[in-house]
């Protein structure tokens, strides 16, 4: 049993890291045909950090990382990755650069086995690297290697997420777009999945986080931003956020 | 007694491990046992038609015309196959791309052509076919490639029907409804096929389906094929794994495409004659049906389907009316069954999908999807995730 899938304590760190701007969205607009979904998001991400988007159903989490990994095309505004300007970039290519993207709703590929949905996630990647990769992979989920050869709609919703991050993962991201890895799942898993993400941001791999489960999300993240109808409406650091009202009483229940 | 039912015990298991010897070493060599495995069948099958009741049916140059007719319906079901098996891509207008291959060879190779007038050799018109039919999936990809599902079908089912109407109506350039005549024979090193002997034809079209199944197999394993069986699953998540699903898909529509190119022009070339009429919706429709009822993305299951379809339809039907005759059976002897040929083939259908939806001959994927492994999954203690249950409440 790897360390990783024991849960570890979540307490966040009070530094962020003060790596490179990673990644950088500058007034961004998206639309759904005449539907104004993000109406001016600026965002930064720097190297190393995980920061978290949180706010209510339609706010435009989904659609921000959609926007970040090609998906979606920005109208107007500017999404930048180490440096360069990727608001045209398609999505495969993204991944190349090292822009990973575990979508919502996991979208595991349910008649492949697990295996085969990891081979997936390595499409842009050679035989050999897939190989240590894997290994990789299978260190942050021992659950997903005795689950093999199991086909992936067969797995229990916690373990598609799990499969669902290590595919993403498989492509060797440098950041990882996260869209709601909590939901459904059970307080414990929640909590397993949380600290796994702290293990691959520990790893050195860079999260940008959508969550539902703002508590959850601003106890592992190093800073936030807080969406609503299509506009960042507050960030700052992850504590921050925990002890401002508003927050507390918008998305961590308190009255 | 009991040394008796030991040995019926040890039996299949004997069987099976040499079954699964035989498959590992037909997997490692796939080409190889496609072509030995062609060769066996492309030999058995004339042998076993001299055999009743199959000789009383026909002759036996009968079947082996028959067989090569059956051979082009198993080209186009490979073809189709590439694009409703592997990608996942509804096609109902595919019989346009048999057409296009058939003109293209008329257009090259007949004297009664109204605008020119060539010979160009079969062989190499067998390529060219090819690549126009895979140009013309390109044309047809590219402004589908946003639609999925009914959509698509609807658009493909579109362009099914308006390439026989312009080959229809364009007489000026393809003598509209009389159809282009006279198209010549292929000849090989100076032999001239004919008419009157199917076996050249038979032969020559064993080699080029063996030829193709092996590209095809190539491509399934490919990155391209892994690509296809990622948009087919899921196409967001697809792109999302670094899937160019834009050039997959279109890939899909003309190498697709390409295969009923190859079988347009042999059918030209061995009909000598080629007219709108013979590119029907109920081609595609007959098509579609080989591919589904053999096992959608199984190459060898579609095959197998493609086959037993046609031979079915074009032997066994014509026999049914003369045995009912004979045997003199009230009712079922005034049943033209080649007239209720769609009839049974829709019966068929319906009876598969209810009984055996994954084809004859499923891919291990297709079993999959259909046949869940519940007994199979081991819940984690927690249970499964309500988002996963199909009972899922919003």
């Amino acid at each position: 049993m790897s360390e990783a899938a024991a849960p570890v304590t979540t307490v966040a760190p009070m530094v962020a890291p003060h790596g490179e701007v990673l990644l950088k969205l500058t007034d961004v607009h998206t639309y759904y045909g005449h539907i104004h979904a993000l109406q001016g998001i600026s965002i930064d991400v720097r190297a190393g950090e995980i920061v978290t988007l949180i706010g209510a159903n339609g706010a435009g989490k989904t659609t921000t990382l959609k926007t970040v990994s090609g998906l979606l095309h920005p109208r107007t505004g500017r999404v930048t990755f180490e440096g360069r300007d990727i608001s045209k970039t398609p999505a495969h290519t993204l991944v190349r650069q090292g822009i990973g993207h575990a979508p919502e709703g996991r979208r595991v590929f349910s008649r492949l086995t697990v295996l085969e949905n990891l081979q997936m996630g390595a499409f842009t990647r050679s035989q050999a690297e897939m190989k240590e990769d894997l290994e990789h992979v299978y260190d942050l989920f021992p659950r997903l290697k005795e689950r093999v050869s199991q086909g992936g709609g067969s797995l229990s919703g916690g373990e598609q997420q799990m499969l669902a991050i290590g595919r993403a993962l498989m492509a060797r991201p440098r950041v990882l777009l996260l869209d709601e890895p909590s939901l459904g799942l059970s307080p414990i898993l929640v909590q397993q999945i949380f600290s796994i993400i702290q293990e691959i941001n520990a790893r050195g791999t860079t999260i940008l986080l959508v969550e539902q489960n703002a508590l959850q999300a601003l106890t592992i993240a190093h800073r936030g931003y807080v969406l609503q109808t299509g506009s960042v409406v507050l960030s700052g650091s992850a504590s921050e956020m925990r002890e401002n009202e508003m927050v507390r009483k918008a998305y961590l229940g308190e009255i | 007694m009991t040394a008796s039912a030991g040995a019926a015990g040890t039996r299949p298991q004997g069987f099976r491990g040499m079954r699964d010897r035989a498959g590992t070493l037909a997997a490692s060599h796939r080409s190889i046992t496609i072509i030995v495995g062609w060769i066996i069948v492309a030999t058995a099958l004339p042998l076993l038609m001299l055999v009743p009741p199959f000789s009383t049916f026909q002759t036996q140059s009968l079947w082996i015309d028959g067989f090569t007719n059956a051979g082009v319906f198993i080209l186009l079901a490979l073809g189709l196959n590439v694009v409703v098996g592997f990608a996942g891509l509804l096609d109902l207008g595919y019989a346009a791309f048999y057409a296009i291959g058939a003109y293209t060879y008329a257009f090259a190779a007949s004297p009664t052509v109204p605008w020119i007038s060539l010979h160009v050799p079969f062989w190499p018109m067998l390529l060219v076919g090819a690549a126009v039919a895979a140009m013309f999936g390109l044309l047809l990809g590219a402004p589908t490639l946003r639609l999925r599902g009914d959509y698509l079908a609807i658009v493909t089912l579109g362009f099914g029907e308006i390439v026989p109407a312009v080959f229809l109506n364009a007489d000026k350039v393809t003598n509209g409804t009389n159809g282009i005549g006279g198209v010549y024979k292929p000849d090989l090193f100076g032999y001239q096929f004919t008419l009157g002997n199917p076996v050249p034809y038979y032969i020559a079209m064993v080699a080029i389906i063996a030829i193709v199944m092996i590209l095809v197999y190539r491509l399934q394993d490919s990155r391209l094929g892994r690509a296809w069986m990622a948009v087919r699953e899921d196409e967001l998540a697809a792109a999302s794994n670094g899937v160019n699903t834009v050039t997959t898909k279109l890939l899909a529509f003309a190498l697709g495409a390409s295969t009923a190119g190859l079988a347009g022009v042999f059918t030209a070339s061995k009909l000598t004659f080629v007219s709108p009429d013979q590119f029907s919706f109920a081609v595609s429709f007959t098509i579609l049906a080989m591919v589904v009822l053999g096992g959608m993305g199984n190459v060898w299951g579609v095959a197998v389907g493609a086959f037993l379809l046609y031979t079915i339809q074009s032997v066994l039907l014509k026999q049914l009316n003369p045995f009912f005759h004979t045997l003199n059976v009230p009712f079922l002897k005034d049943i033209d069954f080649v007239q209720y040929q769609f009839l049974l083939y829709g019966l068929a259908l319906v009876l598969m999908m209810l009984l055996r939806p994954e084809g004859l001959f499923p891919s291990s994927r297709r079993r999959r999807e259909l046949h869940t492994e519940v007994d199979e999954y081991v819940g984690d203690e927690l249970g499964p995730d309500p988002s996963s249950s199909p009972m899922e409440q919003s």
